[in-house]
C-alpha cells in the first residue's frame, strides 16, 4: 500500500510550495467557517449564558434540545438550508444558494447548538462556584453575565474551537449548498470529497493533511494567546 | 435580529453578486469529471463571456434541482427521465449534444466468463447465474437507469430479489469503481469515467459494443415561464454553442490518451 506515503510526500508538497488553485480554496474554507464561529459565537454566547442563569418552565426540555442538537449531521442540516433557500423555498428570492452565503448560514445553524449547550455548561458551573460571593458585591446582572463571561473565557475558547473544529470538518452541509463549484464554493472537504470521487485516493489524502495542518496551526495559535492572557491575570 | 444575519451573510458573501454573467449549469459526474467541462467550457466562456457554473450531480439530482429553478440549464444522460423533465412543464427545447457509450467492466479473470459475449443483457445473466458480485450504482443517475433498464431487459431483479451478490453502493461513479476494484467486482461504467478513472486496480473492460449502451447526452432549458428569474437568454446561448460548429467540434476533439470520449451528434433528432 503506497497509496500512505505518496500522500505524504504530496502533502509535503503541497503545503511547502501552495498552488493558487489550493490557495483560493483554502482561504474560503477558512472564511466560511470563522465566519460561521463568529456568528454562531455571536448567538450563542449570551444565549447560552442566558439559558445557564435563569430559571424558568421548559428550561431542562431547551437544554436536551440544544444538547441534541450539537449532533445534527451535517448533511441534514445541509438539506433543510437548501430546501428552504432553494428557488422554490420560502427564502428563494434572496438568491442564496450555490454561494458562500449558503454554506455560512448552514454551518452557522450546524455550530450555534454547541457553542449555546457548551457555554450553559460552563457558565452554570462558574454561577454555582462563584454566586455567594458576586452576590455580597452587589453586582447587577448585566455584570454578572459580563464577569462570569470573563472567568470562563478560557473554556468558552474551547467551546469556540469545539465549533470550529465542527465547521472545518464537515462535508455534507456545504456539498449540499455550496454546490461545490470550481472558483467560487468549492471548499477544502469538498475538494476531498472530489478527488475521492474522481478516485484520485493519494492528493485526496494529502489535502487532508493539509487540512489538519491548518486546523493545528489555528489551535496552537489561539491556545498561545490562551495561555498568555491567563498567565497575565 | 434575522435581517443583520442576513446582512451579515450578504456582507461575508463578499463580491459573490457583483460578478461578471454567469449561469448554474446543472450537470452530471460524468462530464465534470471526466474533464470535458475544464476543456469546453473556457472556449465558451472565451467566445460569449458567459461563465459556467457547474453542479456536478447524478442525472436524477440534477433534473430535481433545475426542477426547482435552482439550476438554469442541464445536460444529462437519462432520456427516459429528459422527457418526464419536458412533460412535466420543468424544461424546454431538450436537443442531442453527443453521446458516448457504457462499458461493462469486471476483474481481470472474469469470474463470470463475459468476455467475447456482445449482448450486455445476455452478459448480465452470465453475472446472476455466477452470482459474481456487481456493484450498483443505486443512486437514481444515468447509469443507473440504464443498469435498470439492462436487467429488466435480462428478465432478472437482483435489487427487488434481494441478491446477496448485488450490492446497492448509493454512491457515484467514482467510489463506485473503488468498490468494484476493492471486492473484485463487476460494475457498469459510462466510457468517459472509466477512461478518466485514476484508481483502475485489476478491473477492466469485459463488455463493450453492444448498441444498447449507448449513452447520449441532452441539453435542456429550464423553462423560464416555470421560473421567471432563469437567465434563459444566457442559458439559451450556451445551448445555442453546443450544438454549433464550433461547439461540436470542441467536444470531438476532447480526448484523453488519445481515445476521444464523446461522440458530437447534434442536429441527430
Amino acid at each position: 500500500m503506497t497509496t500512505l506515503a505518496d500522500s505524504l510526500d504530496l502533502a509535503a508538497s503541497l503545503i511547502g510550495g501552495p498552488d493558487p488553485e489550493l490557495m483560493e480554496i483554502v482561504l474560503l474554507s477558512l472564511r466560511v467557517s470563522l465566519t460561521a464561529v463568529t456568528i454562531a459565537t455571536v448567538i450563542g454566547l449570551p444565549l447560552g449564558a442566558l439559558l445557564g442563569l435563569t430559571r424558568f418552565p421548559g428550561r431542562q426540555a431547551l437544554i436536551v434540545l440544544a444538547n441534541t442538537l450539537m449532533g445534527l449531521p451535517p448533511v441534514v442540516v445541509g438539506l433543510a438550508v437548501y430546501l428552504l433557500i432553494s428557488r422554490a423555498g420560502p427564502l428563494g428570492w434572496l438568491d442564496l444558494l450555490y454561494s458562500p452565503a449558503a454554506m455560512i448560514a448552514a454551518q452557522t445553524v450546524l455550530v450555534t447548538p454547541i457553542i449555546i449547550a457548551l457555554t450553559r455548561q460552563i457558565v452554570e458551573s462558574l454561577w454555582e462556584e462563584y454566586h455567594e460571593q458576586l452576590r455580597s458585591f452587589g453586582v447587577g446582572p448585566a455584570g454578572l453575565v459580563a464577569t462570569l463571561l470573563w472567568e470562563g473565557r478560557i473554556a468558552l475558547l474551547t467551546a469556540v474551537l469545539a465549533g470550529f473544529a465542527r465547521a472545518n470538518a464537515e462535508v455534507g452541509a456545504v456539498m449540499m449548498v455550496g454546490g461545490n463549484i470550481e472558483h467560487h464554493t468549492r471548499v477544502m472537504t469538498t475538494t476531498i470529497a472530489l478527488e475521492v470521487s474522481k478516485g484520485d485516493l493519494p492528493l485526496a489524502m494529502a489535502l487532508g493533511m493539509v487540512l489538519l495542518t491548518i486546523a493545528l496551526l489555528i489551535n496552537a495559535g489561539v491556545g498561545a494567546v490562551a495561555l498568555r492572557t491567563h498567565h497575565g491575570r | 435580529m434575522l435581517r443583520v444575519l442576513l446582512i451579515a451573510l450578504c456582507l461575508a458573501a463578499g463580491p459573490a453578486h457583483a460578478e461578471e454573467r454567469f449561469i448554474t449549469l446543472a450537470s452530471t459526474t460524468s462530464t465534470d469529471q471526466s474533464g470535458l467541462f475544464a476543456h469546453l467550457l473556457p472556449l465558451f466562456t472565451a467566445r460569449t463571456g458567459i461563465a459556467v457554473r457547474v453542479l456536478a450531480l447524478g442525472t436524477g439530482q440534477a433534473l430535481r434541482v433545475a426542477a426547482n429553478g435552482d439550476a438554469d440549464v442541464v445536460l444529462v444522460h437519462d432520456r427516459p427521465a429528459e422527457d418526464k423533465f419536458v412533460a412535466d412543464g420543468f424544461g424546454i427545447d431538450r436537443r442531442d449534444v453527443m453521446y458516448n457509450d457504457f462499458v461493462l467492466v469486471g476483474p481481470a479473470a472474469d469470474p463470470a466468463g463475459v468476455r467475447g459475449l456482445s449482448d450486455a443483457a445476455e452478459a448480465f445473466r452470465h453475472l446472476a447465474a455466477a452470482r459474481a458480485t456487481f456493484i450498483s450504482r443505486g443512486d437514481n443517475s444515468g447509469t443507473h437507469a440504464m443498469e435498470t433498464r439492462l436487467w429488466r431487459i435480462a428478465a432478472l431483479d437482483p435489487a427487488g430479489t434481494r441478491a446477496p451478490w448485488y450490492l446497492s453502493a448509493g454512491q457515484g461513479m467514482g467510489p463506485t469503481l473503488t468498490m468494484a476494484a476493492a471486492r473484485d467486482a463487476y460494475t457498469l461504467a459510462d466510457r468517459g469515467t472509466w477512461l478518466s478513472f485514476r484508481d483502475h486496480g485489476d478491473l477492466c473492460v469485459v463488455l463493450e459494443g453492444d448498441p444498447r449502451l449507448f449513452n447520449p447526452y441532452g441539453v435542456i432549458l429550464v423553462n423560464p415561464a416555470r421560473h421567471p428569474h432563469v437567465k434563459a437568454d444566457l442559458a439559451r446561448s450556451f445551448s445555442d454553442w453546443l450544438v454549433s460548429p464550433e461547439g461540436q467540434s470542441a467536444i470531438g476533439g476532447f480526448r484523453i490518451g488519445g481515445h476521444q470520449l464523446f461522440t458530437p451528434d447534434a442536429g441527430a433528432d
